[in-house]
């Protein structure tokens, strides 16, 4: 359903202040979603003066800095920092994108800005729950389906075939396209979102994959695939400058083209 | 399993992190939304037009002031409105008909077409108004 505000739980109040250390050179302001499960309060903003001198040129290096050195409390997700991973995905500067590859110095405005990945249940400040995105994931069978015998050696594949996968199975599974999205804010129950139908685009178009009837059987409804509107969030944020927007639209087109 | 772990901790309902409140648009969303809002308008634009058959078919007592309620300025802003839209909701189905074939989907193309077809509607809305200017039709 379209709704254009917050539910009164989730109404972001002013939080806490915290000022510049001593000894700092440059300083920038980080203003950081905040939101204790332990506690009743709603989530809140809590501004960070940060010594940026003293950390890395990353919003995650930021983001260590403060968790160590002013506010261990302070809860994210992280692994890679090289942009593997897609653990630090979250919105920076009302945008969606990786902490780990996303420089501070490039977010515009006085301070940068940093809530969870939008319109998702938040876990803990920049922690969301992905539960709904990965079974979405998982919804469209995202691994080889053949009916013929398997061969002795590899599944083969001509180069060219294999050139089809390139800007499909570079995804990361970060999350910034699909919670971008403003179809997937309103019906993500029932729209698969960007990610899961560039996966399911990136099966459909393998050559040694047999599932294809199956695969758009199963896309062929009005909410899983038919939401997209091309609003092209998903293509304007994608960190690994993947085109979801371009996928669901061949998914489109192979499903007309099969009836006529 | 993380999800039962999850569980445990959660004693109410999550919160939903902000999504329209944090948003830095790109010109692609204003073009989606205007797309639709044009629609819309259309609507209204149909119904004026099929008004406009309507009165004139049943005389100059409904006619008369239906023509000059359009003639007012407010109606004038109105039907500007509508002139607008019709030349966006146009641009935009082109737009959308490249889409569909498979064209135009990088984010630098889809954008400068946006900024296309909003330029468009905006230079050929106030080109209609000033023909319709010149040759007095606004008198």
């Amino acid at each position: 359903m379209v709704q254009f505000t917050l539910p009164r739980n989730s109404k972001v109040g002013k939080g806490k202040h915290f000022p510049v250390p001593a000894g700092a050179k440059t300083v920038k302001t980080f203003k950081v979603y905040r939101y204790d499960p332990e506690t009743s309060a709603n989530p809140r903003w809590d501004t960070y003066e940060v010594a940026v001198d003293q950390c890395g040129p990353m919003v995650l290096d930021a983001l260590l800095h403060i968790k160590n050195t002013m506010d261990p409390t302070l809860a994210f997700r992280r692994s890679c920092r090289e942009g593997v991973c897609g653990s630090c995905a979250m919105n920076i500067g009302g945008r969606n994108t990786l902490a780990c590859t996303h420089a501070w110095d490039e977010v515009p405005g006085e301070a940068v800005q940093i809530s969870p990945l939008p319109h998702m249940p938040v876990v803990k400040d920049l922690v969301p729950d992905l539960t709904l995105f990965f079974a979405q994931y998982a919804s469209i069978e995202p691994w080889l389906q053949t009916d013929t015998p398997t061969p002795q050696t590899e599944w083969g594949q001509a180069p060219q075939d294999r050139a089809k996968l390139d800007g499909l199975y570079e995804c990361i599974l970060c999350a910034c396209c699909s919670t971008s999205c403003p179809s997937y804010w309103w019906n993500g129950d029932k729209y698969l979102g960007p990610a899961a139908l560039l996966q399911a685009y990136r099966w459909l178009v393998d050559s040694r994959d047999e599932a294809t009837g199956a695969r758009l059987d199963d896309l062929e409804d009005p909410f899983k695939l038919y939401r997209c509107h091309t609003i092209m969030n998903c293509a304007q944020v994608c960190p690994k400058g993947l085109n979801p927007a371009k996928a669901i639209a061949g998914i489109k087109r192979m499903l007309v083209e099969r009836v006529v | 399993m993380a999800e039962a772990g999850l569980k445990g901790t959660a004693a109410r309902a999550r919160p939903l992190s902000p999504h329209m409140q944090v948003w830095r648009w790109h010109v692609t969303m204003a073009a989606s939304i205007l797309t639709r809002a044009t629609g819309i308008a259309l609507y209204g634009g149909a119904l004026a037009a099929t008004l406009w058959f309507t009165t004139l078919m049943i005389g100059p007592d409904l006619f008369n002031p239906y023509v000059a309620l359009l003639g007012s300025p407010l109606g004038k802003i109105a039907l500007f409105g509508i002139t607008f839209s019709v030349f966006y909701h146009l641009a935009a189905g082109l737009r959308h008909l490249a889409f569909d074939v498979g064209l135009g989907f990088s984010p630098r193309m889809a954008s400068l077409t946006a900024v296309a077809a909003m330029a468009f509607a905006i230079v050929a809305s106030l080109m209609v108004w000033f023909i319709a200017w010149r040759t007095g039709g606004l008198s």
